[in-house]
């Protein structure tokens, strides 16, 4: 049984459609990153999984049920961390786990929790006096204080320096070696990189890509960007036989890469020509991202 | 690893305990339910004198026998009222109530924590009001109506229990509940008898007076204190009216409550200008 599957899910407000029939499938185990920019549905998609909105149409099944009418025995085995955080700013750090993980049967020793959230020097530190970063880092606490089998985060590492950020996906990690699913959403794609098994791209509503990190949006297919400072004398072959830019740099976008580059390094050979500065770029999650979210929007 | 649920009575419990320990960290709340109302007692006893007054048969008694119960009545009616409205409003607004909404907590043992909390702060405000009465302006107390006071204490406290859930329900926003707050209950308190007994007051202001729950419970505390009432000093006509206005604040309250946090109108400002003012959503 797969931990989620979605098909066909919409979900209306007033007059905007949000989300406009999303199909997803999330296996146990699997570290899945949902990317999009804002307003494109990520958070609205989440919160129905979660249980906290309704959805107009569509099926939907978390862990075997619908959330939508899903009880108590449903929210013990997930774990939620949202994108805005409410803690009571008067309790302290330990006081936090404790109070939510009576709530869970599962639960996980506050101390282990707050160890592994990196949180031990501010355990008896109130909640209000914690810098945003460490309050991220409790949010994530108290979303897996009742040993989730599944686990939600909504961009978890917002506003978090690179070295936090380290930190978090160490945790995230190691949940995954636990078995336990995670669904994330991120604006960051060296995070999706980094973290997740399988991205989905997410915009206007749609899902307009769906792959492993490495092969979303054709990343695979063989395409990549060779970049050179054009030698003073003589002129490359095709498909390099194109004016410079303004740094000097002649760029250019190649299918076949092996024979195209065969045909580039044989010219120079011959004509002893250096090519300086040779470069040859994968189009990176990023450029992926930026593109099919471009197309979406119809630019 | 700890296997097995919390049993629901501990769950209850742990959230009563929890709301208490929030409400004496926050001290200007604390300060405004339980001195804020000994400060009017310290007050009247100066205004008024301490002087004792014979009644017939009765003996000897003190002004501060009828104001005491009436400023009691009042911090019990802001423990209840005004710290579950404002309290709850406030945690709506910051995302509290919704990250319990995602546990596996019982969400009526949420809204009972914040009801067990309000009247147990009731309680202590109610006793530390005539303890003080009694010690230093010599309140008198008749143990054969004590039951009466408790029962009319129980009824007062959820009834405005209830309706400081409505009042969280109605506020827009958790930053203008206590304004809501004191714009209902402080005007209220004066047309119903907590500062002064008026005399002669207009037909339409005594009428107000009744209509609201608030002087029934004033008048049926009073009377379980007053030396002219025969024990038991039962009210039943008092609480007959607080019963129906704690219906009614269950009732809109459950009409209106929601666990999400309301948007403030910055937060839709702030919306409309990142999706251009072309697409609003209520998603992100």
């Amino acid at each position: 049984m797969s931990a989620i599957r979605v098909r066909g899910l919409v979900k209306t407000y007033g007059a905007v459609d949000a989300v406009r029939g999303i199909d997803l499938t999330i296996e146990p185990g699997e570290v899945f990153a949902l990317l999009g920019p804002n307003g494109a549905g990520k958070t609205t998609t989440v919160e129905i999984l979660e249980g906290h909105r309704q959805r107009n149409a569509g099926e939907v099944e978390v862990l075997g049920v619908d959330p939508a009418t899903a009880g108590r025995g449903f929210r013990e085995r997930i774990g939620i961390v949202l994108q805005t955080s409410g803690i009571d700013r008067e309790l302290t750090v330990r006081e936090s786990l404790l109070l939510y993980g009576a709530l869970y049967p599962r639960r996980r020793p506050a101390d282990e929790v707050i160890e592994i959230t990196g949180l031990s020097e501010k355990a008896e530190a109130r909640i209000k006096t914690l810098s945003g970063g460490q309050r991220r880092r409790v949010d994530l606490a108290l979303g897996i204080v009742g040993d989730p089998d599944l686990i939600f985060l909504d961009e978890p590492t917002t506003g978090f320096d690179p070295s936090a950020r380290r930190k978090s996906w160490e945790l995230i990690s190691n949940l995954r070696s636990l078995g336990k699913t995670i669904l994330l959403t991120t604006h960051y794609m060296d995070e999706a990189q980094h973290l997740a098994d399988r991205v989905a791209v997410i915009a206007g509503g749609v899902i307009v890509a769906e792959g492993t990190p490495d092969t979303l949006g054709g990343r695979r297919d063989g395409g990549a960007t060779v970049a050179f400072r054009l030698p003073a004398a003589g002129r490359p072959p095709a498909p390099f036989d194109v004016p410079a830019g303004a740094d000097g740099f002649v760029r250019v976008e190649v299918k076949d890469l092996a024979a195209t580059l065969h045909g580039l390094t044989e010219w120079a050979l011959r004509e002893k020509a250096a090519l300086d500065g040779l470069t040859v770029t994968r189009p990176s999650l990023e450029d992926v991202y930026l593109q099919l979210t471009r197309e979406a929007e119809g630019d | 690893m700890t296997e097995g649920r919390t049993p629901i009575v501990a769950l209850t419990w742990q959230q009563v305990r929890y709301q208490n320990c929030l409400f004496w960290r926050t001290p200007v709340a604390a300060f405004f339910t339980i001195a804020f109302p000994l400060m009017f007692l310290l007050l009247f006893s100066v205004l008024f004198g301490t002087e004792e007054f014979e009644i017939t048969g009765r003996g000897m008694f003190s002004v501060a026998q009828f104001y005491a119960p009436a400023l009691a009545v009042f911090a019990a009616a802001s423990a209840t009222y005004t710290n579950i409205g404002v309290g709850t409003a406030i945690a709506r607004d910051e995302g509290v109530l919704k990250r319990f909404r995602g546990t596996p907590l019982p969400p009526w043992t949420y809204v009972a924590g914040r009801i067990g909390s309000g009247v147990w702060i009731a309680f202590i405000a109610t006793v530390v009001m005539m303890t003080v009465g009694v010690v230093a302006f010599n309140v008198n107390i008749e143990s054969s109506k004590l039951p009466a006071a408790l029962v009319t204490f129980v009824v007062g406290a959820a009834c405005f229990a209830a309706l400081g859930l409505a009042l969280a329900a109605a506020s827009p926003t958790g930053d203008s509940a206590p304004a809501v707050a004191n714009a209902t209950i402080l005007p209220l308190a004066f047309v119903s008898d907590v500062f002064i007994a008026m005399d002669n007051p207009p037909d339409w202001l005594t009428a107000v007076g009744n209509f609201f729950p608030l002087k029934h419970f004033v008048r049926a505390f009073q009377d379980a204190f007053h030396p002219l009432v025969e024990s038991p000093g039962f009210e039943f006509d008092h609480l007959a009216v607080m019963a129906v206005w704690g219906v009614v604040g269950t009732l809109l309250a459950l009409k209106f409550f929601t666990w999400e946090p309301r948007e403030s109108a910055s937060g839709r400002r702030r919306r409309r200008r990142r999706t251009g003012g072309s697409e609003p959503s209520g998603s992100e």
